[in-house]
This record gives structure tokens, sequence and C-alpha cells, in this order.
């Protein structure tokens, strides 16, 4: 029996540690979301703008209707969701510069979260109500 | 639980003032101000699918002088955030690294989100009344 067998612990090779994920543990995904989710908003950030700017002066019921139609709908689900996608992810990063103790840092990550689902589900809800009901 | 170890910056008043800290502070703190803004995305949804009282109630709060200079403030975090986040998307591609390019496209992303800003604002009040 020798020494150095004893302190092999972990048998996967090399090559399969160092693959595909880094010292984060989730590899590169936030920031490819980050930036997919960039790309997504800057199509549908100009085109949020431009409906905004068109309900400019619209009463009640041409507003509704406007972000009813179906396009309008489908839009603004797709802006909605890569909005608190992106936010939730920016947020994350600021919090990881800023917040150096382990648990006010957690706490934070998991509050920015939850609030990101929820304002992205309540929104989505309305848009579901505004386009179904009549 | 532990405190994060973690390298820090030297501080921020060892530096000679660059238009480059001043576009990359600028993208996150309008970032920042950008994720509280979903809040009144949210929130003039909830009034469009809720019913016409609260919409108009919703309209006259953002018509209200407050309100105005709130989604000023916001419609120019939304164009700064857009045009620099455009120019780091081009950056993330590989382009732009030199020293004058990267001078120059920080001062195009200040200036083109004063420029959009203006341009809608005046589409706004030409029209007549608030948003």
């Amino acid at each position: 029996m020798s020494g150095k067998e004893a302190v092999v612990t972990d048998r996967r090779s090399p090559l399969k540690i160092a693959r595909g994920l880094g010292s984060s543990h989730s590899g590169a995904h936030h920031w490819w979301v980050q930036r997919v989710t960039a790309a997504a908003l800057v199509g549908l950030g100009i085109w949020f703008v431009v409906l905004v700017l068109s309900l400019h002066g619209a009463d009640f019921e041409t507003a509704r209707a406007r972000v009813a139609q179906p396009w309008n709908a489908l839009l603004m689900v797709a802006f909605l969701v890569a909005m608190f996608w992106h936010a939730a992810l920016g947020l994350q990063v600021v919090i990881e510069d800023y917040v150096h103790t382990r648990w006010k840092e957690v706490v934070a990550l998991v509050a920015v979260y939850f609030l990101a689902f929820l304002g992205a589900f309540a929104a989505v809800l309305a848009v579901l109500r505004i386009a179904l009901t009549p | 639980m532990a405190p994060t170890p973690r390298p820090t910056s030297p501080n921020i008043q060892i530096y000679r003032w660059q238009v480059q800290m001043v576009s990359s502070i600028l993208h996150r703190a309008t970032g920042i101000a950008l994720a509280v803004g979903t809040l009144i995305v949210v929130c003039g949804l909830l009034k469009l699918a809720g019913g016409a009282d609260g919409f108009n109630q919703f309209r006259s709060l953002v018509a209200s002088p407050i309100g105005m200079l709130l989604m000023l403030g916001w419609s120019w975090a939304l164009f700064y955030h857009l045009c620099n986040g455009i120019r780091h998307l081009i950056q993330d591609g590989g382009a732009g690294y030199r020293i004058p390019q990267f001078v120059r496209s920080s001062w195009l992303s200040v200036i083109g989100s004063l420029v959009l800003t203006v341009i809608v604002w005046a589409y706004v009040l030409t029209a007549g009344g608030a948003a």
C-alpha cells in the first residue's frame, strides 16, 4: 500500500473536471443569458417605446384594444419575460459585487429573484386578462 | 455564513476622470433605475387590465409634474442603457477595443441617449398634454 493511493479522492479525469464549468460552477451560463436577453431587448425595448408613444393621448378603451391585439400581446409577454430576466441577472451581479456579508448577499439574491418572478407573473397575467377578456 | 473574501479595487479618487468610467458606471446605475422602473410597467398593465377608473387614475399620476419628471428620468435611463448596451454587445463580439474607438463609442452612448430622449419628449410635448 503506497501513500500516493491513499490521497486519491477524485477519480474523474482532469478533462472531465475542466470541461464546461468554471470556478463559479455554472460556467458562462449567466453571462450568456444576460447577452441573449440584451439582444432580445434591443428590439423589444424599441417596440415597447413605440407602443407607449402610440398610446399617447389614447383613452382607456383604445389603449386596452391596442394591447389586446394578438401581435402586441405576444410581444408584450416576450418583452416582460426578457426584461425581468435581464433585470434579475443584472441586479444579481450588482449584489455579488457590493454585498460582502455572505448571509446578506444570499438574502438579497433570493429577494431579487422572488420579486422578479412575482413582477413577471403579475404583468403577464395582466396581459392575458387584457388579451383574452373581450 | 462567512464573508466572501474578494479582491478590492483601488479607490476611485486615484483615477483621472475619463468618459469610459462615466459610461461604465452609468450603465450600472441606469440598469438599477430601470429595474425599479419595471414596477411602473407592471402597475400600468395591471391598471389597464383592471378597468377605466384605475387606469385614468394611473394616467393622471404619470401626467403629474412629479410623474413627468420620473418618466423623463426613466426614458433617458432606458435610452442610455439601450445605446450603451448595444455598444457592449458589439464589444462582446470583439470589435471597438482600441482606445480611441472605446472613447468615441462612450461619447456616442452618452450623446445618443440624450438625442433620443429629446426626440421622444419633443414628440410627447408637441402632440399635446402628457403620457
